[in-house]
């Protein structure tokens, strides 16, 4: 399962990281040098080891329906990089009808 | 956008979802909005339309530290759903990171559920009795607001709406027509209002449709791909997109092409489904367990309880209404149509003993001045037992139905029992011969070319002679009597 | 006279404090005098990268058990006050409008914060090489690295600047730098400390940990800092025990000593450290038994496969739309991909891709799902012998005593110098280092491992030890 040029890119891609093709090389052989380590899980058994742990885990507590969040010391505007009218900004969205899901 | 990718509503064929050789096939992805006072996963208010990122607070803006604790009520109104839609709620569910980047979607992630969701297998039952299934009910956090237009060149966020609770209730591909569709959605949105889960406002966003559709030929077993549609903000345009895309579709089966799995967004404006812009493959949500919350651990008991806070649902007291209390069909849909509405005619039909009765007075007088004065008729000024007892005035002969109006007028304004007020005003029906008598006469004497021919046998005069009685009675004349007497003259 | 007092243990302070109020300002402008004369030179630590103005420090301090110690606070624990930049680019600059709990249960017990401290970017790293600030220099012997990646409040507390420092740990970051560095480092069960406000690396694992220049240092941080907390809800609802104790005797206690931590690749001098506590805790009392825990050996497979994955979308929000970093664009993507470019080194974008890669559709089940059944096969490692009547495990810290900074260049060499102490991370138990020796004039660390929220246990033993050792522990 060796990882390649384009699989770096692709999950570059996704991670919304810029990588430079000169370094691209670099990274493929890291994550490969890194990935051949992980084949030793291969031979260990264990399948549905994690989901019976998790099916004795203790619930999750939960908050009440008050409103109180926890305060900001500043307001936005002293740390956002853009914002006009209350509104944070970024670039328009070339496919800004492609709201994406909600 | 090539012409080839849009089909537009002017130049669309007549709707044909049922009929041909093609069948539409239809499955509905419902986002609602809990009706919480704080967000999913911190305390900031859900309020709508407050000023733009006044809302938001380290947890649903995503500052580096901040961590998600889940809201108790938006479990509870999750479940209620569930319940009400006659799913199975697990007892242990578990939150999942969708993966994403958009500038609305603050961590990056959307905390929602995937392999393990809240609730699974339910259904919708139609007026026509038609079954529909539902897939799954998961919870999940919304994204913020894009602001497109506002500002020249630039995308304006607002989180206000980030982390606000949701629940998504995807339902089977069972539906086969746009009309099933918007039935669906009405039926849904009924049962969720009904509960207090939501208040399924499409204008507010709190309920929100993304629907996949794709076409088959009448008898084939398999599905074909489907298209999925999204940012439909009503009924109509649900029902208006899915006529559109499914002849798309069809007329692409027809011309011999294919249609591509792919994501179409409607143009409310032109009326149109067109494809949305591909996002360079990005489709990889990355899905895994969201290790800042342990499952949602659900225990019987609270389950049970909260079954036991699900409303009779409407389809059930609309059938109720029209067995037990000889409601209209029609009526008992209008009386059904809101919870608080249902209930308060029930109130006035138990103390009444007249199901009739109380459903025209609540139909009528109740509803036209509840919708002149505004507010719910938990508030309303002539409680269910005053409204009674005013119905059994009417029945008893003690006031006319006229009367019974006006004496309803005074009862908006101001407390107190109708008998008490129909005597003070002087409104207590009439059935003394005598007075009736007099008044007769002086109709007689007012009208002598009507009274004329009605004596002469024209038989049709006597209704309106008996209005002219009522108007100078100033309707107390008890109109039974006013015609038995008026009969013996003729 | 307030520099010795510096030099004595929180507890002391705090009493001269609680006696004589005005001392606290001695001592804190001692610690802050230290910050400065600690850095300078070529040769300077860089352990505290944003230092506190003496003046805001003053007024009066709640009276806790930790009134007017000076403590250091790792640069990825949100404070009011002074940066949390992470080490990163990213954050250059970045305060925080709200405050973590840690944070707040230390001052609130009459703490001081003095600094924040470096460490590896994002606490990505074993060396506090992999901060954008520069590295730390390890105190002991200014050519090696602290260790890493909560290298800077190691070093702080080594180089007596403050007697307490938080850290945090996802793989061991507080214990091996503490091994590095000659202290004492502890990292609590997972969910006895809140996670508010300590910048996400990955969430199954990160916690908030102490370092202390003695046992009594960090039992003391360790109780204030944990318990319940309504923001985190991860946070275990349990009552603190007391973990503060004195040193006593172990009769009848259970240590078990795992063979996997004493491969025979082990420096031999590391294992004569341990040997000289191994017999000490005899002496002692305590029953040392050999035990075993199997699946040892897949710990940095499986830690490298599950903290990469978390921490991939732990990092999206870094995006330069509401805070930190942001690379100017005409373009939405031009502007993420270019923040998040500038704004991470290269060790957080080998581990976001690495991360991306094993969640990414058609590798989900081969990496991450595998990496998680595994991972609860290590618990249960564990588990298994907690229940078998061993109180306390004992192991080395670290294979090797710190190394020279810029030694390891490669990845996965570097990632191996956690081996044994990610085991403690990916079961939830708490572990410990606290110095049981010398090697070349380096320190090395032993670790104390015990079972789900017996910290009173470990310190129990801890106090015990560093007792016994006396002066042996830094020999």
């Amino acid at each position: 399962m060796a990882v390649t040029p384009d699989d770096v890119r692709h999950v570059a891609q996704l991670a919304r990281l810029e990588i430079p093709e000169a370094e691209l090389a670099m990274y493929v052989d890291q994550l490969n040098g890194i990935l051949a380590h992980m084949e030793e899980l291969r031979a260990v058994g264990g399948a549905g080891a994690a989901a019976q742990a998790e099916s004795t885990r203790e619930g999750m507590r939960l908050r009440p329906d008050t409103v109180g969040a926890v305060p900001l010391a500043v307001p936005l505007e002293s740390f956002a990089a853009a914002m006009r009218d209350g509104f944070f900004l970024v670039p328009r969205l070339a496919t800004h009808e492609a709201g994406e899901e909600s | 956008m090539s012409a080839a990718r849009k089909q537009s509503a002017d130049n669309s064929a007549k709707p044909t979802s049922t009929a041909g050789d093609w069948e539409m096939v239809v499955g509905l992805e419902v986002h609602v909005q809990l009706k919480t006072r704080t967000k999913a996963f911190c305390a900031c208010s859900t309020n709508f339309g407050d000023a733009p990122n006044s809302n938001t607070c380290p947890v649903c803006l995503a500052l580096p530290g901040a961590l998600p604790v889940l809201n108790a009520h938006a479990v509870d109104l999750a479940a209620r759903a569930a319940l009400a839609l006659g799913c199975t709620l697990h007892h242990r569910s578990v939150f999942a990171r969708k993966n994403y980047f958009y500038p609305d979607l603050p961590k990056g992630y959307q905390i929602s559920q995937a392999d393990k969701p809240l609730a699974t297998g339910g259904h919708v039952t139609l007026a026509d009795g038609k079954v529909l299934g539902i897939t799954r009910i998961h919870m999940e956090e919304d994204a913020g607001k894009s602001v497109h237009d506002r500002f020249a060149g630039l995308t304006a966020i607002d989180l206000n709406r980030s982390g606000v609770p949701l629940i998504e209730i995807v339902g089977e591909p069972e539906i086969r027509s746009a009309a099933e569709a918007g039935a669906y959605l009405k039926a849904l949105r009924e049962i969720l209002v009904y509960c207090g889960v939501s208040d399924c406002s499409m204008e507010e966003g709190s309920l929100r449709v993304d629907a996949n559709v794709s076409a088959r030929p009448r008898g084939e077993a398999e599905f074909r791909p489907r298209t999925e549609i999204k940012n439909l903000n009503s009924f109509s345009n649900v029902e208006r997109a899915l006529e559109l895309e499914f002849q798309r579709h069809v007329a692409t089966y027809e011309a011999g092409g294919r249609i591509a799995q792919q994501t179409m967004l409607f143009d409310a404006v032109r009326q149109e489904v067109r494809a949305a812009r591909s996002k360079e493959g990005s489709h990889d949500y990355r899905y895994f367990p969201e290790p800042d919350l342990p499952p949602l651990v659900l225990q019987t008991e609270w389950i049970e309880h909260q079954r036991g806070t699900i409303p009779e649902l409407p389809a059930a007291r609309r059938g109720r209404f029209v067995n037990a209390l000889g409601v209209a069909a029609a009526d008992a849909e209008v009386l059904t149509a809101e919870r608080d509405v249902a209930e308060y005619f029930e109130a006035v039909a138990a103390a009444s003993g007249d199901g009739k009765a109380a459903a025209n007075w609540v139909m009528g007088e109740v509803l036209a001045a509840l919708n002149e004065r505004g507010g719910d008729i938990g508030a309303f000024p002539v409680e269910a037992s005053r409204l009674a007892a005013l119905i059994a005035l009417v029945k008893a002969g003690t006031l006319s139905s006229t009367a019974a109006k006006t004496v309803f007028q005074v009862m908006l304004a101001e407390p107190g029992d109708p008998q008490a007020i129909a005597e003070r005003d002087g409104l207590l029906q009439v059935g003394d011969d005598a007075a009736l008598v007099a008044w007769i006469d002086e109709v007689w004497a007012e009208h002598p070319d009507e009274a004329a021919r009605f004596v002469a046998g024209e038989r049709k005069l006597q209704g309106v002679l008996v209005g002219f009685v009522m108007k100078k009675s100033k309707g107390r004349a008890d109109p039974r009597k006013v015609n038995q007497l008026l009969a013996g003259r003729g | 006279m307030s520099a010795s007092l510096l030099d004595a243990g929180a507890a002391a302070i705090a009493a001269a404090v609680h006696a004589d109020a005005s001392v606290a300002d001695q001592v804190v402008a001692t610690a802050l005098e230290r910050v400065r004369s600690t850095h300078e030179g070529a040769q300077g630590l860089n352990a505290v990268l944003h230092r506190a103005r003496a003046e805001a420090l003053t007024g009066a301090l709640p009276d806790g058990a930790l009134r007017g110690v000076p403590v250091v606070v790792k640069d990825n624990i949100a404070t009011l006050e002074l940066p949390t930049s992470c080490g990163s680019r990213m954050l250059e600059g970045w305060v925080s409008p709200y405050e973590a709990t840690v944070v707040r249960k230390l001052r609130e017990a009459g703490a001081v914060v003095v600094g924040k401290t470096n460490m590896d970017e994002f606490a990505m790293g074993s060396s506090t090489e992999n901060s954008a600030y520069g590295p730390t220099r390890n105190p002991v012997d200014r050519s090696r690295a602290p260790g890493g990646s909560s290298g800077g409040s190691a070093a702080a507390v080594a180089a007596a600047i403050a007697p307490i420092g938080l850290g945090s740990e996802t793989g061991g970051s507080v214990r091996q730098p503490a091994a590095f560095c000659g202290v004492v480092g502890v990292k609590p069960t997972y969910g006895r400390v809140s996670r508010f406000g300590l910048v996400a690396f990955a969430s199954s694992l990160d916690a908030v940990g102490v370092f202390g220049r003695t046992v009594d240092d960090a039992a003391i941080a360790t109780e204030t800092i944990s318990g319940h907390d309504v923001h985190d809800a991860t946070s275990s609802d349990r009552g603190v025990p007391t973990m503060r104790g004195a040193p006593g005797s172990l009769d009848g206690l259970v240590v078990g000593i795992p063979r996997e931590y004493f491969p025979d690749s082990l420096h031999p001098d590391v294992r004569a450290r341990c040997d000289r506590a191994l017999d000490a805790l005899r002496s002692l009392g305590a029953v040392v038994r050999e035990v075993s825990l199997p699946h040892t050996a897949l710990a940095i497979p499986v830690y490298y496969i599950i903290a990469p994955a978390e921490a991939s979308a732990n990092l999206a929000r870094f995006d330069g739309v509401r805070y930190g970093l942001r690379a100017e664009s005409d373009s939405l993507r031009g502007l993420y991909d270019g923040t998040r470019a500038r704004g991470f080194g290269p060790e957080v974008t080998r581990r976001i891709l690495l991360g991306t890669y094993v969640l990414s559709a058609g590798f989900y089940d081969a990496y991450y799902r595998k990496a998680q059944d595994v991972r609860a096969l290590i618990a249960r490692d564990f588990d298994a012998v907690f229940s078998s009547g061993v109180d306390v495990l004992f192991t080395p810290t670290t294979p090797t005593p710190a190394f020279a900074l810029g030694a390891i260049s490669d990845p996965y060499e570097m990632y191996l110098s956690d081996i044994f102490t990610v085991t403690a991370n990916l079961a939830g138990i708490p572990a410990m280092s606290l110095p049981i020796g010398r090697v070349d004039g380096l320190p090395v660390g032993g670790q104390l491992l015990a079972g789900h929220f017996q910290e009173p246990q470990m310190f129990r033993v801890a106090y015990a030890l560093e007792d016994a050792l006396g002066a042996e522990a830094h020999r």
